[in-house]
């Protein structure tokens, strides 16, 4: 209904406007996007003074730019004050009069006028509005430039860990030793000649110290040097570009003084994956309609009197998107981790966690009283082992047979940019009977043909995993968590589960960013855009992750993971990195001991659906030149990379060709893959679309 | 290569050592060493050797062996066929009556929460369930502010605030609430909930000392379960108990290594409903040198002359409590939590609090509600005064006046919260839950006549706890929330609604 509303917009629009028509228009393409399509070979006046053109001669007296952003912006603006009034949202058809009315409206008094102003050039207004939009997500460069994430079938394709020449990877010791030892030296003089500086660790008048002088010294030591790349202050949205607050360090980054100053920079570092950190668009409106109409807070738990009609529209659409009967959403991710599991297990009850889980799901499993057994991350044969070993001997001491056993995996990891062996682990499931629970907080929204997940990634049923979590976080740029599960399962939480009772209910505010950006995913919202964005997503994805893969940089994880680590290992590369970075205008994530491994510190890349190809360019412009300034370009090509195949060899037919070149006595080396910048630019966009290899 | 090459290589290999050797320094004094110990005795040698090597190995053993043997070893025959006969329990237990029921129950509110509040139903019905005290939740400025704040900085922040998902709104929440509060520092989390049960584990560690009272809230309870430290109760609010139980862990303590200690008390108990005599804490602390976590959830916002807690109200120094924590979630209608004290306190939990560290920041939106609603309650004290007047009255129709149940809550609280007598469960011999049937009973009688309240829940138990694990049970109760928004004669239409479902409900249950 919607969709033919906004359709008959579009196809309309070409006959007056003279760029469309070069448009190769697909009848299956959703109109939203024949119109990027179009615009993108534009500079940015011309897709100006060509929105403007339509909109000058239109009744409505501030026009409305049409940028990939928000290309259905007029009939998205519709729907969206439909969809958070109650009646509508049940019975989409209730408000098909009004969107037909209002976009038969805009068309013909698009057709009345005839389109005389076309070349006048965008008011300043408009020209800072659209720069604006665009710095929060950017325009789609080439219809080329999507791909569907998918697992391509076969097995479960391990990521290879690779590790760096020895050089490295003893330098990188070498370093920690150092720093290490001078930390101590530092200590053993600084608590004899400057006492009040080291007050904190010690006794004072009574008091033990509130910090033990060893846990502190990693903070202390390590961590200050190093503390201007974290925390860094931002301002603004989140998005494709990410505004930084300027500050300044006159004490070795005890204290930081803000120098009044901000920089825009790239912004490699929010989990913003499907670009719906917008401070306009759709979800925007949506937004502040129903802050109009519902306040800002329920001001009460769900279980008192904190629950909605809006809670519940939102439980109905999550449920809906990840395939499972019911949900309920908290206003908290780490929060729903924290209270799930005391309403699962307990005593009696075995969990077996991936070692690399997070900490959310820790501190909820260390609450729940339960025992905690770890398999190796993302190993089945070792969890295998471990299921073989509990069931076996069942609870320590008494042997009772384990009341029940859960496992609990996360969907994508976000150090390592791993996913989960879902297929692997449900094999297991089926043999073994145990419980699986899921975090999404990655994966949703980020993986998948329809973004619903690692179900939908790997085409497998949702009703195999029990129990489905996940954050509303990242994917959807609100905030907070959900659960789902069967109803019973559901029901049975909302009374037990301590999130619900003390928790406090998620504002409607965000529910409704929930809201509106679950339905533009599936579609039901400006037809075709959640489609894109997921495209663009794992387009992206697999893009940067070639590209640093072929210049030789050391990356871990998936294929298909929109989480991206680049290895840095020596621990004076991690502030170098972030600082290089930053110089030439980009915010990167850089982690250290100790939440990685103590050698291999890492930068992270978060790639959005709001970037461009150009953005993912200027990335791997500056990682190219950074990385020759730094030496991190170490990789041996067992990861990946490869150097392009001969003439008349395609990928699939590579196995067989070093088969033949073996035989003939010439083995062909694995070159360590140096590509060049332009090379890496030029073959990027085509060879993504297949295998990386 | 020949042996008898072999044989000269070898000599001069060892003819090069001997010469290197001889060139460390300190090398004859090691030989001398050797040579006066040897004393001719092979044997005496060979054993020192053994010793040395166990030494090392020793050293470099890992101190206690980290692989479970199980005691039988099976085959895999018989481990497939235990797997086989292995039959799990059902992930949950089925729902009980009762909970069915709370499901179905819960009310759902259409549009806005308020003082009137419209239900899926279509009722509108007066709300004394939500904490919206000062009626901000739709309140107009709120709302523009709000949406100001939308334009500029989206929703979510999508990032934890270590990595790009601080924004300069906090910092500002932050400088405003230490401001508000009169302490140097403060630290904005994203769910109030989570605030306290993260807080404490980030200072207090296994080995350290809690005293805590007997009544905590449930965050609390978590938060000091996480934290690993051997955890000393003593009476709700009997400052008797407590310089005894402190007396008596300072005994204790004397001849060990001085360690952490804390003592944890709420301003207004969740569960109960009642203030703590802060004075007497404070002066307690001092006197045994034990740190204060103060959990003001329920009072920040709610008592003292601007609503700055129970510190503001009993005169005490904000000073004297090291960690303050609060909610903005409640009567503000933002969200999240803080917790308040020296910079020293606030940024070691930028590192060690896994609830500020591992999660998304709160959302801008919110944090400049919690901002806005600060500078109301500090110019406008009415607001605090009002919502005073209206406990007064309700106070006047329940708790002098209802034979069945009379008020835990302190004057000063909103939330009244009323359990059945003493003697009235002692003469009918009920349970824990068989009160709550009673009071649910009366929660829905209340909302068949035009008003919405709510109860006061136990404390979820976990799975396979038993109640002899729990310790101290809360008496379950009825909530009553007051709010600016109800006018005088509405309180007392309220009162006499509610008074007269309770009197229906138990005398329908004789």
């Amino acid at each position: 209904m919607s969709t033919d509303g906004s359709r008959l917009t579009m196809s309309r629009k070409p006959s007056f406007n003279p760029f469309a028509a070069s448009a190769p228009a697909t009848p299956s393409t959703p109109p939203a996007l024949s119109e990027k399509r179009d615009m993108s070979r534009r500079p940015s006046t011309s897709k100006a003074t060509r929105i403007t053109s339509f909109f000058s001669t239109s009744p409505k007296p501030k026009p409305e730019p049409q940028t990939a952003a928000s290309a259905l912006l007029a009939a998205a603006k519709q729907q969206s004050s439909q969809l958070t009034s109650p009646s509508h949202i049940s019975s989409p058809s209730l408000s098909l009069p009004t969107i037909f009315l209002s976009t038969a409206q805009a068309d013909t008094a698009n057709e009345d006028e005839p389109p005389t102003t076309l070349f006048q050039p965008p008011s300043p207004a408009e020209t800072r509005r659209i720069a604006r939009q665009q710095a929060q997500f950017g325009p789609l460069g080439h219809q080329s430039h999507r791909y569907t994430s998918r697992h391509a079938g076969g097995l479960f394709p391990e990521p290879i860990i690779e590790d760096p020449p020895y050089y490295y990877l003893i330098t990188t010791y070498i370093s920690y030793l150092i720093l290490i030892i001078f930390g101590h030296v530092r200590d053993f003089f600084g608590k004899r000649f400057r006492q009040h500086e080291y007050s904190h660790l010690q006794e004072r008048n009574g008091f033990a110290p509130l910090n033990s002088d060893f846990d502190n010294f990693y903070v202390r030591r390590l961590q200050l040097r190093i503390n201007d790349c974290f925390a860094r202050p931002t301002t603004g949205v989140p998005g494709r570009f990410i505004t930084l607050c300027d500050r300044v360090s006159h004490d070795g980054n005890q204290t930081f003084k803000p120098t009044g100053t901000t920089t825009e920079t790239l912004n490699m570092s929010s989990y913003n994956y499907l670009g719906f950190a917008q401070s306009e668009g759709p979800c925007a409106d949506a937004v502040e309609e129903t802050v109009k109409r519902c306040g800002l807070g329920m001001a009460s738990p769900r279980g008192d009197a904190g629950t909605s009609e809006l809670h519940n529209e939102v439980e109905d659409l999550i449920a809906r998107f990840v395939g499972k009967e019911s949900s309920m959403v908290f206003s908290m991710g780490f929060g729903t981790n924290a209270s799930a599991f005391s309403a699962l297990v307990g005593k009696g009850c075995l969990v077996i966690s991936d070692e690399l889980n997070h900490a959310s799901i820790r501190f909820g499993l260390r609450l729940s009283g339960c025992m905690i057994e770890m398999f190796k991350h993302n190993d089945c044969k070792s969890l295998e082992r471990k299921l073989r070993e509990v069931i076996s001997n069942g609870q320590p001491r008494t042997h009772r047979p384990w009341k029940k056993i859960l496992v609990v995996v996360e969907g994508l990891y976000s150090m390592e940019g791993s996913m989960v062996n879902l297929p692997g682990i449900l094999a297991l499931k089926r043999k073994y009977r145990f419980n699986l629970f899921v975090d999404e907080a990655h994966s949703i929204g980020a993986l998948g043909p329809n973004g619903r997940g690692v179900c939908d990634y790997f085409g497998v049923a949702p009703s195999e995993v029990d129990i489905l979590m996940g954050t509303l976080t990242k994917s959807f740029g609100a905030n907070g968590g959900y659960i789902a599960g069967d109803k019973a399962l559901i029901n049975k939480l909302r009374v037990t589960n301590a999130g619900t009772i003390y928790g406090e209910s998620p504002a409607p505010a965000v529910l409704s960013q929930i809201a509106s950006s679950l339905k533009i995913i599936i579609g039901e919202l400006v037809p075709g855009q959640g489609e894109e964005r997921l495209q663009r997503l794992a387009f992206n994805g697999r893009y940067l992750r070639l590209g640093l893969k072929r210049l030789g940089f050391i990356v871990y994880g998936n294929d298909d993971s929109p989480i991206i680590p680049l290895l840095l290992y020596n621990p004076a590369k991690i502030p170098a990195f972030s600082h290089e970075m930053l110089a030439r205008k980009i915010s990167v994530v850089v982690v250290g001991y100790p939440a990685t491994p103590l050698v291999s510190s890492r930068a992270r890349f978060c790639v959005s659906a709001a970037h461009t190809k150009d953005d993912l360019d200027r990335l791997l412009r500056a990682c190219d030149s950074v990385g020759d300034i730094l030496q991190l370009k170490f990789s041996s090509g067992i990861g990946g990379g490869a150097l392009p195949l001969p003439e008349g060899v395609t990928p699939e037919m590579e196995k067989e060709w070093l088969r033949k070149e073996k035989e003939k006595g010439q083995e062909v080396m694995r070159q360590p893959p140096r590509w060049s910048l332009s090379e890496v630019i030029k073959k990027g966009v085509q060879d993504v679309k297949m295998p990386l290899r | 290569m020949d042996l008898q090459d072999a044989h000269g290589w070898l000599v001069d290999l060892l003819n090069e050592i001997s010469v290197q050797f001889q060139k460390v320094p300190g090398s004859a004094i090691f030989l001398r060493y050797v040579k006066s110990s040897y004393q001719n005795d092979p044997v005496r040698s060979a054993v020192e050797l053994f010793l040395f090597l166990f030494a090392v190995k020793y050293l470099l053993a890992p101190k206690y062996s980290t692989s479970k043997k199980s005691y039988v070893k099976l085959t895999d025959e018989e481990i497939d066929e235990l797997v086989d006969e292995w039959v799990p329990e059902p992930l949950v237990a089925p729902q009980t009556a009762f909970e069915e029921a709370e499901n179905e129950k819960r009310p759902v509110i259409v549009g806005p929460t308020g003082p009137k509040s419209k239900l899926a139903n279509g009722r509108i019905v007066t709300n004394v369930a939500s904490y919206n005290f000062y009626n901000l939740a739709g309140n107009e400025s709120l709302k523009e502010k709000a949406i100001q704040t939308l334009r500029t900085y989206g929703v979510g922040p999508c990032g934890p605030p270590g990595f790009y998902g601080t924004q300069d709104v906090h910092q500002k929440t932050e400088a405003d609430i230490s401001a508000h509060l009169g302490t140097t520092a403060c630290i904005v989390y994203a769910q109030a909930f989570s605030t306290i049960s993260s807080v404490i584990p980030a200072f207090s560690k296994r080995g350290d000392i809690i005293v805590a009272d007997k009544a905590v809230n449930f965050a609390i309870r978590k938060g000091m379960q996480i934290s690993r430290s051997s955890i000393r109760w003593y009476e709700h609010n009997d400052m008797m108990d407590l310089q005894n139980v402190l007396a008596s862990v300072v005994k204790e303590q004397a001849k060990k290594p001085l360690t952490r200690r804390f003592i944890i008390t709420e301003g207004l108990f969740e569960n109960v409903g009642d203030m703590v005599d802060l004075v007497k804490v404070v002066e307690l602390r001092h006197r045994y040198k034990f740190r204060l976590i103060l959990d003001e959830t329920w009072s920040f916002g709610v008592l003292g002359r601007t609503g700055a807690g129970v510190t503001e109200h009993q005169g005490v120094s904000v000073k004297e409590v090291d960690m303050l924590v609060g909610s903005l979630a409640g009567p503000l209608c933002a969200g999240g939590g803080f917790c308040a004290g020296s910079s020293e306190i606030v940024e070691h939990q930028r590192l060690s609090a896994s609830a500020y560290t591992f999660s998304a920041a709160l959302p801008a939106m919110l944090a400049t509600t919690a901002s806005e609603v600060l500078a109301m309650l500090e110019t406008n004290g009415e607001m605090l005064a009002l919502v005073r007047e209206n406990i007064k009255t309700m106070w006047a129709q329940l708790d002098p006046r209802s034979e069945w149940v009379h008020c835990t809550s302190a004057m000063e609280n909103p939330i009244m919260i009323l359990v059945l007598k003493a003697e009235v469960v002692a003469s009918r011999k009920l349970s824990i839950s068989e009160q709550e049937q009673l009071l649910q009973e009366m929660v829905d009688e209340a909302l068949a006549n035009g008003v919405m309240m709510t109860r006061l829940k136990s404390m979820p138990r976990g799975i396979h706890v038993t109640a002899k694990e729990v310790g101290w049970e809360l008496q379950p109760g009825l909530k009553v929330c007051l709010t600016l928004g109800l006018t005088r004669k509405e309180v007392e239409r309220t009162g006499t609604v509610i008074r007269h479902a309770i009197t229906k409900v138990m005398k329908a249950k004789r």
